[in-house]
C-alpha cells in the first residue's frame, strides 16, 4: 500500500496524558442570590483529510457495528479493521481515537462504561493486526451522540457502534 | 414541644390531584399525586406585606403545598400581626390545624423586617418564632427560609426549600448546564456547550459542582465554582473520565476512569492529585456512590455477569454483592441517613427508581414510568428527584421516598435531563 501524504496538521499529537489544566476563567457573581456566572465550553474544530475520505478507499469506512450487549468484532468487519491497522502501522505518526457508542435504554453512566468496552475491544484488535496501542486512544460518547434518533431496533442497531477517527477529525 | 408527627404518618393512599402551580415558571411543576391525609395548615398574608414588590406568603404557600404533605387553609385577605395572638376560634372553624402569623416592617436602611410565628390553633400553643433581615428583592429566599421552619416545626424534618437543583437542558445541539431553586424557579445557566454535559453532582458545600463534559470530544471531569465561574479539570486521563462523586467531606472524588483498560472506580483528591485505583476487575465499575459517613462506596458493575450493585470498603479491598433482584441495577444513591439505598432497576416495564432498606434488603419500586433515571435525594431524604420522560421529551420528577407524592417539573420546548438536588444552604 502507497503511503499516504500526511497533512502537516496530523502532526500534532492527540493530547492523551492526564492530570490537571489549568483553571479557565467565566464572569463572576458572587453573591448566592444573585446566584450563577455563565461559561461558554470552547468548541473543538474537526478537520476532514481527503484520502482518508476516499469513498472508493475501504479507509473511508469508520464504523464498526456491535450486536446488542455484545463487545465483539463481528467477522464482517475485520477486514475494515486490518485495512486501518495496517494504515496505522504504516503511518505511526498517525494517531487515531476510536470512540464507542451504545443505544439510548439504561443509565447513562453505565452506558458510557459499555461504550468504553466496544471501543477497547476494537483498539485491542486494531492492535492485534499490526496498531502500536500508543496511536490509538479509546473513549466512549455513550449515549450521548446518537447518529440515529428514532426509537427503533434499526436505530438502536445503528448506535450500537464504534468509529475510528484520526488527529484532525475530531 | 411535641411534634404534630401523627397526620402526615397516617397518610395511606396517593390521591390522584392535579393542581397546577407556579405556571409562570420556566421549569413548571404538577403536583401528580400527594398524600390523601394532608396537615391542613393557614399560611394568611404577612401583616404589610402588600409594601413589597413579591409577596413572600405565596412562596410559603406554593412550597408547603408542593410538599404533598400539607392543605392550604383559604384565610383570603385576613392578616395576622406577629404581635398579637391570632384568633384561634375562627381559624379552628375553617378547620387550620396550625397557623402562622407574621409582619413586614421596613427599615430604614431599605432593607425588612420579617417576622413569623407559628401556632398550633387546637393546642392553643406557639410552635416557634422567626425573625429574618433582608433586601425586598430577596423575598423568595426569604419565603424558603420560612417554608423550611415551618416544615421542620410541623414535620420534625428539616426543609429543603432554601436548597438547590442542577440539571441539564438540551435544546438543539445546544446543551446547558442549569441551577435553580427547588421549586424551579430562578433558573440560570452554569455551562452552555455544542458538547453534552452529564453527571452533575454537587460538593457538600453546595458552591461548586462537579460533572462530565464532552466539549473535548471526550468525556472528561470538571469542578466549577459556580458564584465566580472558574471551572477546573480534575480528570483527563487517556481514555474515559466519568461519573464524579464527592466524598462527604468535599475533599475527594470518587471518578470513573479507563487508564488501565476497563472502567474502574479511583478515587481522586478535588484538585486533581493524589489519584488511586479502588476497585481491581476486569469488567465495568463505576457509577460510585459514597455512603454518608464516607465508609463504603456504592457502585454498579457487570463482574457477576449482568449489572447488579456492590459496594467496597473506602480503602479497597473485596467488595460485596449489594442488589439480587433482576438482571438490571444500576446508579446507587445512598440516602442521608445511610438507610436506604434508591437506584435504577428494570423491570419489565421498563426503568425505574427503586428504593431499598439497607438493612433488611427489601426493595420497593417507587415509580412508573418507562425510562426513569438518575435519581437523587433531597438533603432531608423525603423526596428523590430523576428524570423521566413525558411525550417524548426529557421532564424532571420528584417522588416521595414513600412513593406516595409525585411531582413533575418540566420546561416548555426543552428536554431537560440529568438532575441532581443540592446539599442544604450553609
Amino acid at each position: 500500500m502507497k503511503k499516504l501524504i500526511l497533512p502537516a496538521l496530523l502532526s500534532a499529537l492527540l493530547v492523551a496524558c492526564g492530570g490537571k489544566a489549568g483553571p479557565q476563567t467565566g464572569a463572576g457573581v458572587d453573591d448566592r442570590s444573585a446566584g450563577v456566572a455563565t461559561v461558554t465550553a470552547p468548541g473543538v474544530s474537526g478537520t476532514g483529510i481527503a484520502a482518508l475520505t476516499d469513498p472508493n478507499n475501504i479507509l473511508s469506512r469508520r464504523s464498526v457495528y456491535f450486536d446488542f450487549d455484545q463487545f465483539v468484532i463481528k467477522q464482517e468487519f475485520i477486514p475494515l479493521v486490518e485495512a486501518h491497522a495496517t494504515f496505522l502501522s504504516q503511518n505511526p505518526d498517525m494517531r487515531m481515537m476510536v470512540q464507542g457508542n451504545t443505544d439510548e435504554r439504561g443509565s447513562r453512566e453505565y452506558n458510557l462504561a459499555l461504550g468504553q468496552k466496544r471501543a477497547e475491544a476494537l483498539k485491542q484488535a486494531l492492535v492485534r493486526l499490526g496498531a502500536r496501542a500508543n496511536q490509538i486512544e479509546s473513549v466512549s460518547l455513550g449515549e450521548e451522540k446518537p447518529r440515529c434518533t428514532e426509537r427503533t431496533e434499526s436505530c438502536f442497531a445503528e448506535n450500537r457502534r464504534s468509529d475510528m477517527l484520526y488527529a484532525g477529525e475530531f | 414541644m411535641k411534634k404534630l408527627l401523627f397526620p402526615l404518618r397516617m397518610l395511606l393512599a396517593t390521591a390522584a390531584l392535579a393542581l397546577s402551580a407556579v405556571a409562570h415558571a420556566q421549569l413548571s411543576i404538577e403536583i401528580t399525586g400527594a398524600g390523601a391525609t394532608r396537615y391542613p395548615v393557614a399560611i394568611p398574608m404577612l401583616e404589610n406585606e402588600g409594601s413589597l414588590p413579591r409577596s413572600i406568603s405565596d412562596v410559603v404557600r406554593s412550597n408547603l403545598e408542593r410538599s404533598g404533605l400539607f392543605a392550604l387553609v383559604d384565610t383570603g385577605l385576613l392578616t395576622f400581626p406577629e404581635s398579637q395572638l391570632p384568633d384561634m376560634l375562627l381559624l379552628s372553624a375553617r378547620g387550620a390545624h396550625a397557623v402562622l402569623t407574621g409582619t413586614v416592617e421596613p427599615l430604614a436602611d431599605g432593607r425588612v423586617d420579617v417576622r413569623v410565628r407559628l401556632f398550633d390553633v387546637q393546642k392553643n400553643t406557639e410552635l416557634g418564632a422567626m425573625a429574618l433581615r433582608t433586601a425586598p428583592t430577596q423575598n423568595r429566599v426569604t419565603g424558603h427560609r420560612i417554608s423550611d421552619f415551618v416544615y421542620e416545626k410541623l414535620t420534625g424534618l428539616p426543609g429543603y426549600f432554601s436548597t438547590r437543583i442542577a440539571y441539564v437542558v438540551k435544546s438543539g445541539p445546544r446543551f446547558e448546564l442549569q441551577i435553580a431553586d427547588a421549586d424551579g424557579m430562578n433558573p440560570q445557566t452554569a455551562l452552555v456547550s455544542r458538547e453534552p454535559i452529564i453527571s452533575p453532582a454537587w460538593a457538600p458545600d453546595g458552591q461548586r459542582l462537579a460533572y462530565v463534559s464532552f466539549e473535548s470530544k471526550k468525556p472528561v471531569i470538571y469542578v466549577h465554582d459556580l458564584p465566580t465561574g472558574q471551572r477546573s479539570v480534575v480528570a483527563n486521563f487517556r481514555g474515559s473520565n466519568s461519573a464524579p462523586a464527592w466524598s462527604p467531606d468535599g475533599q475527594r472524588l470518587a471518578v470513573t476512569l479507563t487508564i488501565d483498560g476497563p472502567s474502574q472506580v479511583y478515587v481522586i483528591n478535588a484538585d486533581g492529585s493524589g489519584l488511586r485505583r479502588l476497585t481491581t476487575s476486569s469488567s465495568i465499575d463505576t457509577e460510585p456512590a459514597w455512603s454518608p459517613d464516607g465508609q463504603w462506596i456504592y457502585f454498579s458493575s457487570d463482574r457477576g455477569g449482568g449489572a447488579q450493585i456492590y459496594r467496597v470498603a473506602r480503602d479497597g479491598g473485596t467488595p460485596e454483592r449489594v442488589t439480587f433482584d433482576g438482571n438490571y441495577n444500576v446508579t446507587p444513591r445512598i440516602s442521608p441517613d445511610g438507610r436506604n439505598m434508591i437506584y435504577v432497576t428494570r423491570t419489565s416495564r421498563g426503568f425505574q427508581v427503586s428504593i431499598m432498606d439497607l438493612q433488611t434488603r427489601q426493595s420497593m419500586v417507587l415509580t412508573d414510568s418507562v425510562r426513569d433515571e438518575s435519581p437523587s435525594f433531597a438533603p432531608n431524604g423525603r423526596m428523590i428527584l430523576f428524570a423521566s420522560e413525558n411525550a417524548g421529551r426529557g421532564v424532571l420528577s420528584a417522588v416521595s421516598s414513600d412513593g406516595r407524592i409525585r411531582q413533575r417539573l418540566s420546561i416548555e420546548a426543552a428536554d431537560v435531563r440529568e438532575p441532581a438536588w443540592g446539599p442544604l444552604p450553609r
